[in-house]
């Protein structure tokens, strides 16, 4: 549905986006992840197009997206970081507009934007300017306007920001019940926004892609990947220590909390350890009071691979 | 230009949402019948005549038409609207010319409220209303060409301050080229030829032709042109700074 290929785009002498490729399929929701200033906002733009690439091409549902920029905007909706609109318009008159300028005509104008009142949950501020309204309101506006004309491809940049935990998770759940039959890019800082929603991730950092996987793939990448956290009696502490260190496929073992009662023992290449653990504890007897095996973290992949000197030998 | 109607309308009723229009709509007509009754002394010239009305015009406009066009771009820069508007399946030409055409539409409101000036001299007289006819025809062109450059210079910037007074500035300079006083100056030290050329640039020269009631093919294809150079600049700047 969405193809980019080599893409590029410079600013002056800042290349801000430094020959990216993908492919999203139909249906596919794509969590779009980087630190500020990565290229995220950059590309999106692109694919909506607002700006023009300096090189490279993309195509949305086999459009390209500078020879024919007009047909592929139709088929996008888009929610700019933000979610910029005109504050002196009323929720309705804004709605309205957008609808027309989506090709609605007469009774199918209104038609849409009330169904958008449902959906987004707007009624409570239908009537009033949106300069007037909390950002979390703005950012439904931005959302209903993105989905006024029903897309078939949504690209949403930083959809929940500024929302409260409870808008944040209707919006998720929102933008779930899209993805069946929606092809969605979204960009977000949270990650345990793409952990709930996202089938794939792609991360880039300094203009180019460093990771694209899927969210479980990711934790894989974690040193906490399989990594087991236990609780012992404090007493066995230095014996267990011990003794897990020496267990096949365990890397390293480290003692955590504040009462010093707490393990954790990292795998080598995320091995499965939690079985010959379990094992080794009823043979030994130690009392362990808790046993968590962990997935691995989104959050430490990220920063792993965002980091400056990994860069070199992924983007060439 | 499918989108042309739905952003032309956006933006004309857009001059309404806010109070500022009916201020600056009440203060153009105060300031422009202020012009012909106090400066333009319409009593005591015991002519039946818009013309201390038309003459004044030039000058109002340099100030109320920048007023009116500053916002139309520097607005969406500022606010990161242009990003929403440009990534609609909207063209650039069918923006520039919505806008622009919304803001002329506005300044025609503007104008067409100052008929009780024409009321008045048809009751104390009987002008020739086919110049006041031409006179408002000029007015409106020149009103057009002052907000094309207007446009463009409200794409420069984001802020609508700077967008107005470079707006201003222009105009004047435009406004300068074709006036009586500043080119008698010039004819100290330049040939007449050149003279003639330079206020040939200048609006004043085609309004005045217009306003008397001269409708020649030339001053209207030039107020045209005017209109058309303010607005391809307008087009190649958003287009170079639309995303900064």
């Amino acid at each position: 549905m969405i193809s980019v290929s080599k893409l590029v785009k410079e600013f002056g002498a800042f290349r801000a986006v430094n020959g990216i490729s993908f492919d999203v399929p139909k249906g596919q929701i794509l969590g779009f992840l980087g630190p500020n200033g990565a290229g995220k906002s950059t590309t999106m733009k692109m694919l909506t197009g607002f700006i023009e690439p300096s090189a490279g091409t993309a195509s949305v549902g086999g459009k390209d997206i500078v020879k024919d920029s007009l047909a592929v905007r139709r088929q996008i909706g888009y929610l700019p970081e933000s979610a910029p609109s005109y504050g002196e318009m009323t929720v309705s008159e804004f709605l309205c507009f957008i609808a027309e300028i989506r090709g609605k005509r007469s009774a199918a104008v209104r038609q849409a934007a009330e169904a958008m009142r449902e959906t987004c949950d707007l009624s409570a501020v239908w009537n009033q300017p949106i300069e007037t309204l909390s950002k979390g309101y703005r950012q439904r506006v931005g959302f209903a306007q993105a989905l006024i004309h029903d897309p078939p491809v949504l690209i949403l940049d930083e959809p929940t920001d500024g929302l409260d935990p409870n808008q944040k998770h209707e919006v998720r759940n929102l933008i779930k019940n899209m993805g069946s039959n929606k092809t969605i890019i979204l960009s977000t800082h949270i990650l345990e926004e793409v952990e709930a929603i996202c089938q794939r991730v792609v991360i880039i950092a300094h203009g180019g892609i460093v990771a694209d996987a899927t969210p479980s793939e990711l934790r894989q990448q974690s040193k906490f990947h399989n990594a087991v956290t236990m609780k012992i009696a404090p007493d066995q502490i230095e014996k267990a220590k011990a003794l897990l260190s020496n267990i096949g496929g365990v890397a390293a073992v480290e003692l955590l909390g504040i009462d010093n009662d707490t393990l954790r023992v990292f795998p080598k290449q995320g091995e499965a350890i939690a079985l010959r653990i379990s094992e080794l504890s009823r043979k030994e007897n130690l009392s362990i009071h808790q046993l968590q095996v962990e997935q691995g973290r989104l959050d430490e992949v990220f920063r792993k691979v965002t980091k400056s000197d990994n860069l070199n030998q992924k983007s060439h | 230009m499918e989108n042309f109607f739905p952003l032309f309308k956006r933006e004309f009723l857009g001059y309404f949402r806010s109070p500022v229009a009916y201020v600056f709509i009440v203060i153009f007509l105060l300031a422009s019948v202020g012009c012909t009754f106090f400066l333009g002394n319409l009593y005591d010239s015991n002519q039946a005549s818009l013309d201390p009305f038309f003459n004044y015009l030039p000058w109002l406009f340099l100030i109320f038409v920048p007023a009116v066009g500053m916002r139309l771009w520097a607005e969406e820069r500022r606010s990161g609207t242009i990003e929403l508007l440009f990534t609609l399946p909207v063209t650039m030409v069918e923006a520039v010319v919505a806008k622009f055409l919304a803001g002329w539409a506005f300044l025609g409101v503007a104008l067409a409220l100052t008929f009780p000036l024409w009321l008045t001299v048809n009751y104390l007289g009987k002008p020739d209303n086919g110049v006041i006819f031409a006179g408002y025809l000029g007015c409106f062109l020149m009103a057009g060409a002052y907000l094309s450059v207007s446009c463009f210079t409200s794409a420069l910037s984001k802020n609508q301050v700077i967008g107005f007074i470079l707006g201003v500035v222009i105009c004047f300079v435009l406004v300068l080229l074709g006036w009586g006083v500043f080119t008698d100056v010039l004819a100290s030290f330049l040939p007449a030829s050149l003279i003639d050329l330079i206020s040939q640039i200048g609006f004043v020269s085609h309004f005045q032709a217009i306003s008397r009631g001269l409708l020649d093919s030339r001053d209207l294809i030039y107020f045209v042109s005017a209109i058309v150079v303010g607005l391809s600049l307008n087009t190649l700047v958003l287009n170079a700074r639309k995303a900064s």
